[in-house]
C-alpha cells in the first residue's frame, strides 16, 4: 500500500506528466470553444431570418429567369434562329425557379446537434487521451530504468514483479480517473453546447447508453495505450523504446503497408492494418468495401464488401495486450538489474 | 559473533549475445561478522560491484550460497530488505526530483517515518540544498545523496559501494566519523572502496578480491602481519651497483623491485640472506630494513598489480588464487 501512495505521488510530481496534462487539457479545450464560436441555435429570428433570406434568393432569381426570358423572346422577334438550343423550348419560360426550392434550411447557420455529432467527438477524445496515457506511460517507467530510479526502489522492495504490476496498477487507475474526469467535462461542455448553443437532439435513455457504451469502448483504449506503453519501455528498460515501437508500428503500418497494398493490388488490404481494428472497435463494426474488384467502365457493379467487427479487434488488441504485459512481467524477472 | 553477511562459492557469469560470457565472480568467498566495519578490495573489474549486486538481489547468481542477517537470499530478501541499506557503484537518480521529494518517496515506498528524511539529510551536509533538483548536484553531492538513501532505513547493514567516490576531503573524513560513528552503535558497515588509506584507519577487517576470488582476508591487522617480514628494503654503498646486485638476487630465487635508491626484495627467509648473497658476489649492503607494510603495498602484492615501468596494465592483468577449500572454482 505504501508503495502505490509513494507511486501515485512519483507519477504526479513527473514533469513529463504534469506538461502533458496541462497541453492535453488546454488542447482538449479548444474542441467545445471551437464548436461555441461557430454553432448558433435555431432561434425563431434565426429560422425567420433564413426565411426570408431564401425568399429574397428566390425573388432575385424569378427576376434573372425573366430577364433571360425576356431576352430570347427579343431574339425570337429580330428573327434569330437556334434558340431552342439554347433557351430549350418556348424559351424555357417554363422552367422557371420554384418557391419550394429555396428553403430555410439552406440558409440556416451551422447548429450543433448534440446527438448526431457527440459520439465521432467521443472518437477525437478517446484518440487524443489514448496517446497522452501511451507516452505518460512510457516515461513513467522508462526514466525509471534509465535513471537508475528502479534500481534504488528495487533496494527496498525485492520483490519485482510486484513492484512492477504496482506502478502498472497506479498507472492505470490514474489513467481511468484522468479518463473519468476529462469524459465527464467533455460531455457536460457539449452538452452545455447542444443545449444553450445548438440542439440537444431527442436525448432518449437508449441514446444515452449507446454514449456511455462508447464512452467505455474509449477508455479502455486508453487504458490499453497507457499499458501498452509502460510494457514496451519497461521491456526496452528506456523510454524511447515505447516511443519507437509505437512511431514504427504507425509508420509500418498507417503508411509502409498501405503503400505496399497499393503497389502489389491486395484484395481488401485495409484488414491488415492496424487503425482498422482500431474503428472496428469503437465504431463496433467496419465495412472495407474492395472497389479494385469493380471493372466501372462494364457498368455498374456492387463491389464485394469485408467486415471486421469488434469482437475481431478485441482477439486482436486483447493479444497484444497479454503479449505485452507477459512479456514486462518476464522480462523484469528474468533480467539483471544493471 | 554471528556472522552478518556470508558469501560462499559464489559464481557469475555474464552472458551477451554479442561478446559471449565474462566470468565475474568464480567461487567467491566473503564473510562479515557483526558490529565490525568491512573493507572489500580489489582491482578494477574483480568482482566487487558484481558481488554486492547479487547480495541485493539485483543479478542472479549462477551458483553459491549467500546469507544476509542470517537468512539465505536471494529467497529472503524481502524479508531483510528492510534492515540492509546499500548504494550501489555511483547511484543515479532521478534527475529532475529534488533530493527531498528522492528521499521522501523512497520513505514511503519503504515505509519510514518521514522524519528520517530530514535527519539523514542533515546527517549528509544535504540540508541546505535538499530542494534542488538531482540533476543539477555535483558528483559528491550526488554521492552524499546516495549515502543519505541508504542511511534512510536506520539499517542494521550498511552496503556501501565506493561511497567516497567524488568526495572532498573534508567528505571522506566525515565520511570516515561517521562510518565508525555508525559502527560504534551496533550497525555492520560494508564498504568497497580503493583508497586503501582511509580503509585501513576505518575498517577492522577486509576481503581483497582479485580476477572473482577472494585472495586474502582477516582483520586488517592480520593481514598486514602474515605480509610483514615478507620484504626489506636493501641500500648498497654504491648506489651504481643496485641493477646488477637486483640480478644476482633474482637469479637466487628472490622477488625484487627496484626503487630509485634501494631495492624491495621480498620472497626471501631471512634478511640476512639478502647480505649474505649479495656479499658473495661483491656487493656491500649499507642497510638493510623490514618493509614497513601498509595495505596498499599488500593489497598490490596480493593482487599482483603493483605497476611495473614501461608496461601499461590492462585490468584483467591480476592475481589468480587457487580456489579456496570447499569453493566452487576449477
Ligand atoms: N553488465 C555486465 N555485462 C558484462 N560484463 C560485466 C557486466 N558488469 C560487469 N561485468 C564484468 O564483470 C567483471 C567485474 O565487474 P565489477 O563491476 O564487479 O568490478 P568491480 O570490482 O566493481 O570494479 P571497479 O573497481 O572498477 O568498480 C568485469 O570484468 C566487468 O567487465
Ligand atoms: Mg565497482
Amino acid at each position: 500500500m505504501s508503495l502505490a501512495k509513494a507511486e501515485v505521488r512519483r507519477l504526479f510530481k513527473r514533469r513529463v506528466t504534469r506538461i502533458f496534462l496541462a497541453i492535453t487539457l488546454i488542447g482538449l479545450a479548444i474542441f467545445p470553444v471551437a464548436f461555441v464560436f461557430n454553432s448558433k441555435p435555431s432561434t425563431p429570428e434565426v429560422r425567420a431570418a433564413a426565411e426570408a433570406e431564401a425568399t429574397r434568393n428566390f425573388d432575385q432569381s424569378v427576376v434573372q429567369f425573366q430577364a433571360m426570358v425576356a431576352e430570347c423572346e427579343a431574339a425570337k422577334a429580330r428573327g434569330e434562329t437556334g434558340l431552342d438550343d439554347r433557351y430549350g423550348p418556348n424559351c424555357g419560360a417554363d422552367f422557371g425557379p420554384q418557391r419550394e426550392w429555396y428553403t430555410a434550411e439552406q440558409f440556416m447557420p451551422y447548429e450543433f446537434n448534440f446527438r448526431d455529432e457527440f459520439p465521432p467527438s467521443l472518437a477525437v477524445l478517446a484518440a487524443i487521451l489514448a496517446m497522452v496515457a501511451f507516452v505518460i506511460g512510457a516515461s513513467f517507467v522508462g526514466a525509471e530504468w534509465n535513471s537508475g530510479g528502479m534500481m534504488n526502489l528495487l533496494l527496498w522492495r525485492p520483490r519485482r514483479i510486484p513492484v512492477l504490476l504496482t506502478k502498472l496498477g497506479v498507472l492505470i487507475g490514474a489513467m481511468f480517473g484522468l479518463t473519468v474526469v476529462v469524459g465527464a467535462l467533455w460531455t457536460a461542455a457539449f452538452w452545455a453546447i447542444g443545449r444553450y448553443d445548438g440542439n440537444l437532439g431527442k436525448l432518449t435513455a437508449g441514446v444515452w447508453q449507446s454514449f456511455a457504451l462508447s464512452g467505455a469502448r474509449g477508455a479502455a483504449l486508453v487504458l490499453l495505450a497507457a499499458t501498452l506503453g509502460f510494457c514496451l519501455a519497461s521491456i526496452g528498460r528506456h523510454t524511447a523504446m515505447a516511443l519507437g515501437v509505437g512511431i514504427g508500428a504507425i509508420v509500418i503500418s498507417e503508411i509502409g503497408l498501405r503503400i505496399l497494398f497499393e503497389l502489389v493490388r491486395v484484395q481488401f488490404g485495409d484488414r491488415w492494418i492496424l487503425s482498422t481494428y482500431l474503428v472496428a472497435w469503437f465504431d463496433k463494426s467496419l465495412k472495407i468495401t474492395n472497389w479494385r474488384a469493380c471493372e466501372l467502365a462494364t457498368g455498374p457493379c456492387t463491389p464485394p464488401e469485408y467486415i471486421v467487427t469488434w469482437q475481431q479487434s478485441s482477439v486482436l488488441l486483447g493479444a497484444a495486450l497479454v503479449l505485452a504485459v507477459f512479456g514486462a512481467v518476464w522480462s523484469i524477472r528474468r533480467r539483471d538489474v544493471i | 559473533m554471528p556472522a552478518v553477511l556470508e558469501i560462499s562459492g559464489l559464481e557469475k557469469t555474464y552472458r551477451s549475445r554479442r561478446r559471449g560470457a565474462r566470468k565475474a565472480l568464480d567461487g567467491f568467498d566473503m564473510v562479515v561478522e557483526s558490529g565490525e566495519v568491512h573493507g572489500f578490495l580489489g582491482p578494477n573489474g574483480s568482482g566487487k560491484t558484481t558481488t554486492l549486486r547479487t547480495l541485493l538481489g539485483l543479478i542472479t547468481p549462477n551458483g553459491g550460497t549467500m546469507t544476509l542477517l542470517g537468512q539465505r537470499v536471494p529467497a529472503a530478501l524481502p524479508h531483510v530488505a528492510r534492515r540492509v541499506g546499500a548504494i550501489v557503484e555511483s547511484p543515479q537518480f532521478f534527475p529532475n526530483f529534488s533530493a527531498r521529494d528522492t528521499l521522501s518517496l523512497l520513505a514511503d515506498a519503504g515505509g519510514v517515518n518521514k522524519q528520517r528524511v530530514t535527519e539523514v539529510l542533515e546527517q549528509v551536509g544535504l540540508r541546505d540544498r535538499a530542494k534542488e533538483r538531482v540533476g543539477t548536484y555535483s558528483l559528491g553531492m550526488k554521492q552524499r545523496l546516495a549515502v543519505a538513501s541508504a542511511l534512510l532505513k536506520q539499517p542494521d547493514l550498511l552496503i556501501l559501494d565506493e561511497p567516497a567516490n567524488g568526495l572532498d576531503p573534508g567528505g571522506i573524513r566525515e565520511m570516515r566519523t561517521l562510518m565508525r560513528g555508525l559502527a560504534a552503535s551496533g550497525m555492520t558497515v560494508v564498504l568497497s572502496s580503493h583508497i586503501l588509506g582511509e580503509v585501513q584507519l576505518i575498517c577492522d577487517s577486509v576481503t581483497i578480491i582479485s580476477r572473482g576470488r577472494r585472495v586474502a582476508y582477516g582483520p586488517v591487522a592480520d593481514v598486514l602481519a602474515q605480509h610483514a617480514g615478507a620484504g626489506v628494503t636493501v641500500k648498497l654503498e654504491s648506489a651504481d651497483d643496485l641493477s646488477a646486485a637486483a640480478e644476482v638476487l633474482i637469479a637466487a630465487g628472490a622477488r625484487v623491485t627496484p626503487e630509485a635508491d634501494r631495492l624491495v626484495v621480498s620472497n626471501v627467509e631471512k634478511p640476512a640472506w639478502v647480505t649474505r648473497t649479495l656479499a658473495e658476489k661483491g656487493y656491500f649492503v649499507s642497510e638493510l630494513a623490514p618493509v614497513k607494510v601498509d595495505l596498499e603495498s599488500v593489497f598490490l602484492e596480493l593482487t599482483q598489480t603493483a605497476p611495473v615501468a614501461g608496461q601499461a596494465r590492462q585490468v584483467d592483468d591480476s592475481a589468480v588464487a587457487a580456489p579456496a577449500q570447499g569453493g566452487w572454482g576449477v
